[in-house]
C-alpha cells in the first residue's frame, strides 16, 4: 500500500489507482495482470485478502499422520483376520502386531493434537452422530482394545480364544476405523475438504487397503503374501480412480491439490503409489516368482511396498495441506458460493 | 427423505426448544446496522474488558483502521473499515431514524438545537453532492460470532463442550472443551478459534453472564450510535426489515440484510447485519451453509466404503485359501 485516492482534487499528477483495493492486496502469489485496478474485480473480492474462514489448528503431523497410521492399523486387522481364515497364520501375526503398533501411533498423535491433553477422556463425555469425530472416539474405544487382545494374542500365543474374539471384532470395526476420517474431514467448511466429501472416504480406504497389504508384504513376503499382493493392487486403483474423479469433480476448489506444497505431495502420492503398486505387481508376477528363490523379485516386492507405504503418507499429507491452503485463501470460500447464490437468485422467488 | 442430522429442523426452529429447554425464554440476538457505525471499536474495548479477553498483540496492519484484524480466540468483536472509491451514497444525509424522541422534545421546551463546534464529516456547505472527486467512502462493520441456527461447531464439538444456551445462543464450557480443534474449521464464519498459550477455544458468548442477571451485552450497552443493537430476534427481524425499507426510500439501494433470513444456510443467524455492500467486501461468506447440512451423505458415503473395503479384503484373500 504506497498511496490511496484521498486526496487534493488538483493533483491529478498523482496517480489514480490505489493498492489498497479491497481483495487486492495480502495475497502474494496472485497473478498481476498488468491491468490497473480502475474498479474493482467484478468476479471475486474480499476483506483486504484475508481468509473468512479459520484454517484448522491441526498439526500436519499429527492429523496427517493419524490419517494414515488409523488406515493402515483398521484396514491390517481386517486383512489379518481374512487371512487367519484362510489359513496364512504368518502374515495374520504380522498384520496384527502392525495394527496395534499402528494404532499405538494414531492414540499418540490424536491425544498430542489435543490443546488440553489431560482431557482426552472428555471425547467419551457424549455420544453425538453430528460430530464424526465423537463417533471416531468411540469407535477407536472399540476397536483399540479387540486389536490390541488380537496382537497380543497372536505374538505370544496365549488365550487363544479371546484372541479370536479380538481379531474378529477388529476385522469389523478396522474398515469404519479407515473410512470415518473422511467424514471427519468433510464435515467443516473447509472447501477442498467439504466438497470432496463423496470422494474422500473412497480415497482414504483405497489407502488404507494398499498401505496395509503394503505392510502385509514386509511382514511376510513368503508364500503367504498373495492376499498382500492384491490388497496393494486393489487398494492403489481405487485410491488413484478416487483422487483423479475428486480433482475432476471439484473444479477451481481442486486447485489447492495441484499447486504448491500440497500439489507435490499429492503428485508424490501418485508416483510412489503407481510405482509401488507396479513394483509390487512385477516381483509377484511369473518372472518375479522365479526371481523370487534367488531373492531378486523379494527385493522388488519390497522396495514396491515401502513406495505404496510413503504414498499413502504422502496422499494424506497432501489431503490435509490442501485443506489449509483452501481455508486460507478466500477464493475458494467466496466465489463457489457466490455462484452458488446467483444461480439460486436466477430464479428467486421460490423458497424451499 | 434423507434423516436431517441439524439440531434444529424448519418445523421446530426455535434452538433453545429444540436444545431441550421446556419453557425458553424469546431467543435474543444482536441487530448490527451498519449504516449507523462510526468505527469507533467502544464494542471491541467493552467485550475486551467484560469478558477480560487477553491482549493478542499490538499489531499496525495497514488495513485503514482495522489493526484488529479478525475475529478469533482473543477478539470477539471486530469493527470492520472498508475504504471504497464510491460516492458517499448519502450516508450523513438525515438518515438518523425519524425525528427526536418525543420526551427529548418535551424536555427541550421550545429551545433550538445550537451547533457544539463538533467536526463535521460533511464539507463546510453541508452539499457532499457539490464537491467535485469526493468518491470516497467508508464502510465500517462490528462483526460478532453469529450464533447461528444451525451452528456447525455445537453440531462436531464431541465433547459437548459447546452448547445451547435457553436464549438460544451457543458457549463454550471452558471447564469441558479439550482443545481438540474440531470447531474451528467447522465454523462457515471462521469465528471460533484456539488460543494458542491455553489450549482450548474461545468465541463470543452474548455476554452470557449478563444476559442471565437481564443485562445487555456489554458492546451493545456500550455502543455510542446503536449500531449494535440487542433484543428478542424476531423483534430485531422486524426492526431490521423497516430499516432497509427507511434506507431504500432514502436511495440507499445497496442495504441489505444479512443473516436475517431463517431459510438461508445456516436457518438464520442470532446476530444479524444490515450492510451497505456485498457480504465478502466485510470479510463474510456470501452464503454460509452449515456443514452437517451434508452430513447424513457424508455417513452414506463412509459406510458404503467401509462395507467395500470390508468385502475387498475378504475377495482378496479367498483365493488360495488353505482352509
Amino acid at each position: 500500500m504506497t498511496h490511496t485516492d484521498v486526496r487534493l482534487d488538483t493533483a491529478a499528477d498523482l496517480p489514480v489507482e490505489r493498492d489498497a483495493l479491497i481483495g487486492s492486496s495480502g495475497r502474494p502469489g496472485r497473478r498481476q495482470r498488468g491491468e490497473r485496478l480502475m474498479v474493482p474485480r467484478a468476479e471475486f473480492r474480499s476483506y483486504y485478502g484475508r481468509p473468512v474462514l479459520k484454517p484448522p489448528t491441526w498439526e500436519a503431523a499429527d492429523i496427517g499422520g493419524y490419517l494414515f497410521l488409523g488406515g493402515l492399523a483398521g484396514a491390517s486387522s481386517t486383512l489379518a483376520a481374512t487371512a487367519e481364515l484362510t489359513g496364512r497364520p504368518q502374515l495374520a501375526r504380522g498384520l496384527k502386531a502392525g495394527a496395534a503398533v499402528a494404532l499405538a501411533g494414531s492414540l499418540y498423535s490424536l491425544v498430542h493434537d489435543l490443546g488440553r491433553p489431560e482431557r482426552f477422556l472428555n471425547m467419551l463425555r457424549v455420544v453425538k452422530v453430528t460430530s464424526p469425530m465423537s463417533i471416531g472416539s468411540w469407535l477407536l474405544a472399540g476397536y483399540g482394545p479387540l486389536a490390541v487382545l488380537a496382537a497380543g494374542s497372536a505374538v505370544t500365543g496365549r488365550l487363544p480364544r479371546l484372541g479370536r474374539l479380538g481379531t474378529l471384532g477388529a476385522a469389523v470395526l478396522g474398515p469404519a476405523v479407515a473410512s470415518y476420517t473422511g467424514a471427519l474431514f468433510a464435515d467443516t467448511a473447509v472447501p477442498a475438504w467439504h466438497q470432496a466429501y463423496r470422494e474422500l472416504p473412497v480415497l482414504f480406504v483405497g489407502s488404507a487397503a494398499a498401505s496395509a497389504g503394503a505392510l502385509g508384504l514386509l511382514a511376510a513376503p513368503g508364500p503367504e503374501a498373495a492376499p498382500a499382493r492384491r490388497a496393494v493392487l486393489l487398494g492403489a486403483a481405487t485410491e488413484l480412480a478416487a483422487a483423479r474423479r475428486m480433482e475432476r469433480r471439484l473444479g477451481m476448489v481442486a486447485e489447492p491439490m495441484r499447486q504448491g506444497l500440497a500439489g507435490g505431495l499429492l503428485r508424490a502420492g501418485r508416483l510412489l503409489s503407481a510405482g509401488g503398486a507396479l513394483a509390487v505387481a512385477v516381483g509377484g508376477g511369473p518372472g518375479g516368482r522365479a526371481r523370487q528363490r534367488s531373492g531378486g523379485g523379494q527385493a522388488v516386492t519390497v522396495a514396491g511396498a515401502a513406495a505404496m507405504l510413503a504414498g499413502s503418507i504422502c496422499l494424506r499429507l497432501g489431503i490435509f495441506e490442501a485443506g489449509v491452503v483452501s481455508a486460507r485463501d478466500p477464493k475458494y470460500t467466496v466465489e463457489p458460493q457466490r455462484q452458488r447464490l446467483e444461480a439460486r437468485t436466477g430464479r428467486r422467488g421460490r423458497r424451499p | 427423505m434423507a434423516p436431517d442430522l441439524r439440531e434444529t429442523t424448519v418445523d421446530r426452529r426455535d434452538p433453545a426448544t429444540v436444545g431441550g429447554y421446556a419453557a425458553p425464554p424469546e431467543r435474543v440476538g444482536f441487530f448490527t446496522d451498519t449504516s449507523v457505525c462510526i468505527g469507533c471499536k467502544a464494542c471491541e474495548v467493552a467485550c475486551k474488558e467484560w469478558n477480560a479477553v487477553p491482549e493478542d498483540g499490538l499489531n499496525f496492519t495497514g488495513m485503514s483502521y482495522d489493526n484488529t484484524g479478525q475475529l478469533d480466540a482473543n477478539t470477539w468483536r471486530h469493527v470492520a473499515f472498508v475504504e471504497q472509491p464510491r460516492r458517499l451514497g448519502r450516508q450523513e444525509s438525515h438518515l438518523a431514524p425519524a425525528g427526536v424522541p418525543a420526551e427529548l422534545r418535551r424536555a427541550a421546551g421550545g429551545r433550538t438545537a445550537v451547533s457544539l463546534g463538533m467536526p463535521g464529516s460533511a464539507p463546510p456547505d453541508g452539499h457532499v453532492s457539490t464537491v467535485p472527486g469526493m468518491d470516497f467512502r467508508w464502510l465500517m462493520s462490528s462483526d460478532v460470532c453469529k450464533h447461528c441456527t444451525h451452528a456447525a461447531c455445537l453440531d462436531v464439538c464431541p465433547t459437548g463442550s459447546l452448547f445451547r444456551t435457553e436464549f438460544g445462543t451457543v458457549v463454550v464450557q471452558e471447564d469441558v472443551c479439550n482443545g481438540c480443534g474440531y470447531c474451528v474449521p467447522a465454523c462457515p464464519y471462521g469465528v471460533i478459534d484456539k488460543r494458542e498459550d491455553d489450549g482450548r477455544v474461545w468465541k463470543c458468548t452474548l455476554c452470557y453472564d449478563r444476559l442471565s442477571v437481564g443485562q445487555e451485552p456489554a458492546c451493545a450497552k456500550s455502543c455510542p450510535t446503536d449500531s449494535i443493537q440487542f433484543g428478542e430476534l424476531s423483534e430485531l427481524r422486524s426492526r431490521a426489515a423497516a430499516r432497509v425499507s427507511d434506507l431504500h426510500d432514502a436511495g440507499v439501494t445497496d442495504a441489505r440484510l444479512y443473516g436475517a433470513d431463517p431459510y438461508d444456510g445456516v436457518g438464520g443467524t442470532g446476530a444479524f447485519f444490515l450492510l451497505l455492500d456485498e457480504p465478502e467486501v466485510y470479510g463474510l461468506p456470501p452464503d454460509p451453509v452449515v456443514t452437517t447440512r451434508d452430513l447424513p451423505a457424508m455417513w452414506r458415503r463412509a459406510g458404503l466404503a467401509a462395507a467395500g473395503l470390508l468385502v475387498a479384503l475378504v475377495a482378496v484373500a479367498l483365493p488360495g485359501a488353505r482352509r
